[in-house]
């Protein structure tokens, strides 16, 4: 208790002075540094004091503070499931104010500056939370405090959208979440947590509220259809604000679904998994797809980000199956496999976020076409850029395979399920999610070898230098918590017991193999992954053949050949570009996915004008579900638009006809 | 409490309903200003007794209150306003005397309906008030929407905080601060329509409001 006291006004106490210290700096040189110590400071801290709750086992720990509403109060707690998300979020915000302490001296900051701690606390809010109330406080500070930094480059009008489109969507979101936790409280309105666990939905009530939930927090997340915010607004922010809400408050997002779907929900029924199974796999394809035609580094990373979302939420519907058809063991490693993710994901897209932040500082460029050639330049960046990039394609033995193997492991329980249609689907899912796996390697092989392979394509890419060392310090915490996390995978796993215990009342088996440091989501007998013995294989096989390779070369010298490893033009437009490598891609799938438009100008016979060829893509959630929706809006504002030129007498009979309506109601009601 | 006390009180609050709808009815601005005296009067009598049976003395106050200003100083007022005004023959109804009585009549039935079953364990004294004072209030509301002068807009405003008042009387333990508040911003209002129909009549050449309703918005229009 007293912990949890000190962990509190510690952490947040931080914070304000970092957000005051923001506000005085605002124009100050070096106010940068204060504020973003501070923060790095107060989420380590976070970080540190929920790994102690953690060891001392008091989880779970409440604390209730006058304020709030009437009744209710402002109620905070701390469980096994927010432990594991404070220590994730503090965690890597910590790493990435690390980042930010070198970053943000030479990016713009002024208007960051004071919202960035702001964020931070909104997030910690929303962990603790433990009303309604105050989570929705804490939900909205986020939302808020991000939304002024994504707007904080205002002069660009793109960024100008973005905001406003965010805004839009934010509000959106919390809307459908009010409306949530309505349902939930129903009349007797008491809005803390315990009396919303303990109330029974009837009816088709708790539908009502899974589908409000899924918007509300899905909005947040980018779950396909509301995802469209997702890829403007992540980049439009600074780097380092991009890697917070990219790696970070997706994942609170992602907290709300499991805090409201698994731990405030009455016990699922087989048929949620639907829409989580559904929304997640279009959300995975989607995103994907996008994230393999896109020239903008940070556009690109956003829709990775969108990506494993899906995954995530992939994940969380089988870990629904599974409790609502009573198959403990399996609905653990679901969860246990989405908890994981949650983690990896934070850690290598923050990873890479922050690369990009440095590509985009050294090489003024976050176009993939203009970038090239930057491992020479940057080598430091590039390698701890590669270690990301291979984390995030799910390859052995980071972390990002780790996971995503735990996630197929749960699909590969499912022929246990009891239910005919979900045994069906969800290998079906699995299939799409095995295509998007391979295909996020292919995404990452094509965004990290243009940007950092080949030949420069421009002369700033050429110039570029390395970044600060406070940045690449934190770069390199961050990818080593990538491969810690791949290696050390069964300890993770360990640390996420408490959590699946509460919340789908199973656990994994102790992870104590025959070989230590193997991964058993079952029991031995099925599969297993020992990310270690991969990792020393690795090591030691590659040693072996460098060893080998130099040992057995010649060193006599060498003439080159006639063809000059493919380049025998010494131009850089030569080499692939970014939307060449994409191509193939872009013909299989644009088409349906992408609306991908092709247009080849030729110029008229005699002109010497250049032929163009131009290239549109839209996403196709945008057609067939925003621009009707828009349309929809308009029509309805038109029509209400008569609302505002009526006569005094007829506003009078308005408020009128409402009340005598009202009052029928309520006679009619009882 | 005797049946005396609650049949006398029974009475005054449903002749408060009664005058209602005789303001309804009428189709004078004097006439209908000597109703609304009638109306504030017979308030002023119901709060009176009010004060009797539940033995509150500052209830004496509202009922003085409501007898005095509402029932002498302000319709006196009004029938200065209407004779310097020269409009005492003239009352615009937008819907005929006989469909406002049939909603009338209607309003009243379903204070009737939505007070009853929601106050079941109160006071009788009190539902009974709480029913005829919610009737009072909607009728005083379908008063103002259904004329067009300025004037009887003013007079079915008051009667509908006459109603108010009626409701808070019939409630124990109401202070006198609320029903002090209440009286000084019906007096503010009164003032403030009363400067407002001279100015529109200065204007206007009429206190009919349809003829504002041609006033507005031009600037942005243009027009």
């Amino acid at each position: 208790m007293s912990l949890f006291v000190l962990h509190v006004s510690l952490t947040f106490g931080l914070l304000l002075a970092a957000a005051a210290a923001g506000v005085v700096g605002l124009r100050r040189q070096g106010a940068s540094d204060v504020v973003y110590g501070l923060s790095a400071l107060a989420a380590a801290g976070g970080a540190g004091f929920a790994v102690v709750h953690g060891f001392l086992g008091e989880s779970p720990a409440a604390l209730a503070l006058p304020g709030g509403l009437p009744g209710v109060g402002i109620r905070l707690r701390i469980d096994s499931l927010s432990l594991v998300f404070l220590v994730v979020v503090n965690a890597v915000a910590a790493l990435v104010s690390l980042y930010a302490v070198g970053y943000g001296r030479h990016e713009h900051p002024g208007r960051v500056l004071a919202l960035y701690p702001l964020f931070l606390i909104g997030m910690n809010v929303v962990l603790i939370a433990d009303d309604a109330f105050t989570f929705l406080i804490g939900w909205e500070f986020m939302s808020l405090a991000s939304w002024g930094m994504v707007a904080a480059r205002h002069e660009d009008p793109e960024a100008r959208r973005a905001a406003h489109l965010y805004l839009l969507m934010a509000c959106g979101g919390a809307f459908a979440l009010l409306f949530a936790f309505g349902v939930l409280a129903g009349h007797a309105g008491d809005y803390a947590f315990a009396a919303i666990r303990a109330r029974t939905l009837t009816g088709w009530m708790p539908e009502l509220a899974l589908v409000l939930i899924l918007i509300g927090t899905g909005s947040k997340a980018g779950l396909v259809p509301l995802h469209v915010w997702l890829p403007l607004a992540h980049p439009a922010a600074p780097s380092h604000v991009s890697a917070l809400m990219s790696g970070v408050m997706t994942k609170v997002a992602i907290y709300g679904t499991i805090r409201l779907v698994f731990d405030l929900m009455p016990t699922p029924q087989w048929y949620w998994a639907l829409p989580f199974l559904f929304a997640g796999i279009s959300t995975a394809l989607i995103g994907l797809l996008q994230a393999l035609v896109e020239r903008d580094l940070k556009r690109l990373l956003a829709f990775s980000t969108i990506e494993n979302i899906g995954i995530i939420y992939v994940a969380l519907g089988l870990a629904v199956a599974f409790t609502a058809t009573h198959l403990a063991a399996p609905a653990a490693v679901a969860l246990t496999a989405a908890l994981f993710h949650v983690a990896n994901h934070a850690v290598m897209k923050s990873l890479m976020f922050c690369g990009a932040g440095a590509v985009l500082h050294a090489a003024h460029s976050k176009d993939l076409e203009k970038l090239g050639g930057l491992f020479n330049r940057m080598p430091a960046t590039g390698a701890l850029m590669l270690i990301g990039a291979a984390a995030i394609s799910a390859l052995p033995p980071l972390n990002g395979f780790a996971s995503e193997w735990m996630v197929f492991q749960a699909i590969l329980a499912s022929p246990a399920l009891p239910v005919e249609g979900l045994r069906f689907l969800v290998p079906a899912v699995g299939a799409v999610l095995a295509l998007v796996a391979a295909l996020a390697a292919a995404c990452f092989v094509r965004a990290y070898g243009i940007a950092f392979l080949g030949r420069p394509r421009s002369p700033e890419a050429a110039a570029a230098h390395e970044v600060d060392r406070v940045s690449l310090a934190a770069m390199a915490l961050m990818a080593g918590l990538c491969i810690a996390g791949g290696v050390l995978a069964p300890l993770v796993v360990e640390a996420l017991r408490p959590a699946t215990l509460q919340l789908v009342n199973a656990g994994l088996p102790a992870q104590a193999g025959p070989v230590p440091l193997t991964l058993t989501p079952f029991d031995g007998t099925r599969s297993t992954y020992n990310g270690f013995m991969i990792a020393v294989f690795l090591l030691v096989s590659s040693f072996l053949a460098s060893w080998g390779v130099h040992r057995i070369a010649t060193r006599a010298t060498r003439r080159a050949p006639a063809w000059d490893c493919g380049f025998p033009d010494a131009s850089p437009a030569t080499q692939y570009t970014a939307s060449s490598l994409g191509q193939p891609i872009r013909r299989v799938f644009g088409p349906i996915a992408l609306r991908v438009r092709q247009q080849i100008a030729m110029p008229p016979p005699g002109s010497t004008a250049p032929a163009e060829f131009r290239l549109s893509m839209t996403d196709p959630v945008w057609s067939l579900f925003y621009v009707p929706l828009a349309r929809l809006v308009e029509l309805l504002s038109w029509q209400f638009n008569i609302l505002q030129f009526l006569t005094i007498r007829r506003y009078l009979t308005l408020m009128f006809a409402a009340l005598v309506l009202l009052l029928v109601v309520v006679v009619l009601w009882r | 409490m005797g049946d005396f006390a609650f049949d006398l009180a029974h009475l005054l609050s449903g002749l408060m309903v009664v005058v209602s709808m005789v303001l309804l009815y009428q189709d004078r601005l004097t006439a209908m200003l000597n109703v609304f005296a009638a109306h504030a009067m017979l308030l002023g009598a119901a709060v009176g007794w009010q004060a009797e049976v539940q033995g509150a003395g500052h209830l004496w106050i509202t009922a003085g209150i409501a007898f005095v200003f509402k029932g002498i100083v302000i319709p006196a007022a009004l029938h200065a306003m209407v004779r310097r005004l020269g409009i005492h023959r003239e009352i615009e109804t937008v819907v005929g005397v006989g469909p406002t009585l049939i909603a009338a009549l209607a309003l009243t039935a379903l204070a009737v309906l939505v007070v009853m079953p929601a106050t079941e364990y109160a006071n009788p004294l009190a539902r009974e008030d709480l029913a005829f004072a919610l009737a009072v209030v909607l009728l005083g509301l379908l008063m103002m929407i259904t004329r067009r002068n300025a004037v009887s807009q003013i007079v079915g405003f008051m009667s509908l905080e006459n109603g108010l008042i009626l409701a808070a009387a019939g409630a124990k333990g109401m202070p006198l601060v609320v029903e002090v508040s209440v009286a000084f911003s019906v007096l503010i209002a009164f003032i403030v329509f009363g400067v407002f129909v001279f100015r529109i009549r200065e204007r206007f050449d009429t206190v009919d409001i349809g003829t504002l309703e041609r006033y507005r918005g031009e600037q942005q229009d243009g027009a």
